[in-house]
């Protein structure tokens, strides 16, 4: 099947296989609800639900164990929450009221990991990594490390349904 | 207890632990890093293992967004037949 899936171990196969349906199910209901986009913003719009698919797909893939999944499908889902409540920003300061105290417990804990390994670099990387501004030093390496996994099997899997869709 | 992998050192108590898990943990990432991993050298230091991931994942994110722009405009191209009969090929070739 898969000679070049370095993937003997069961872990993440099926994070691949979880991620194709999961994404591949969010694309057929895309696909259904406006078949022919006609001006550049439905365009951009489609673009932008693909997009919004493929990472919901990989954080409920990932599961719920992990800091970084369940930090996309919040942002996720406060993005959608804004969208739709646009006139309300009382509403928008409770959503963030409650995501500031989600991860709350995580700030509490101020390490005594002297950060030797470079703070600059550091920051960065908690950019990058969703949920990484709460973490300690020690968790933020390991969620990236799996979280680089995990785009690795997204990238795959979406780069092979491209290429059998365009064949 | 000699059973634990770290050096077990009584006197710096949390701080040695968890620098000892912080280089593991860094090693760990360079394995993932593919630029880190085809130098072969073990001697790269842990600023330029961080940087080199910050690149990697923008570049992979750049990547997956390059590919949902090509995704949708495939949706768009492709009827729903022949879409679900590619979706269905794909997934037998898991």
């Amino acid at each position: 099947m898969n000679p070049d899936h370095h993937s003997s171990l069961n872990p993440s196969s099926s994070l691949k296989s979880r991620f194709t349906k999961t994404f591949l199910r969010s694309l057929i209901k895309i696909n259904k609800q406006r078949p022919f986009p006609y001006c550049p913003r439905e365009i951009f719009q489609r673009c932008h639900r693909v997009k919004t698919a493929a990472d919901k797909s990989l954080a409920r893939a990932a599961g719920s164990r992990r800091v970084w999944s369940r930090a996309m499908l919040c942002k996720i889902r406060n993005r959608s929450l804004r969208r739709g409540c646009q006139q309300r920003p009382s509403v928008r300061r409770i959503i963030i009221g409650y995501q500031t105290t989600k991860k709350g417990y995580c700030l509490q804990k101020k390490m005594s990991d002297d950060q030797e390994v470079g703070t600059d670099q550091a920051s960065k990387l908690r950019k990058l990594v969703p949920g990484g501004e709460a973490m300690d030093l020690c968790s933020l390496l390991d969620e990236a490390a799996h979280y680089i996994k995990c785009l690795n099997t997204q990238v795959q899997v979406m780069r092979r349904i491209a290429d059998i869709h365009s064949s | 207890m000699s059973s634990r992998r770290s050096r077990s050192r009584p006197s710096s108590g949390v701080s040695r632990i968890s620098e000892d898990q912080i280089i593991d943990l860094v090693s760990k990432l360079q394995q993932l890093i593919p630029e880190i991993r085809n130098r072969r050298s073990d001697k790269v230091s842990a600023s330029k293992v961080l940087q080199e991931t910050c690149n990697y994942i923008r570049s992979l994110r750049r990547e997956v967004d390059d590919l949902s722009d090509r995704l949708s405009e495939l949706l768009a191209s492709t009827d729903s037949n022949s879409a679900q009969a590619a979706i269905i090929r794909s997934l037998l070739m898991e």
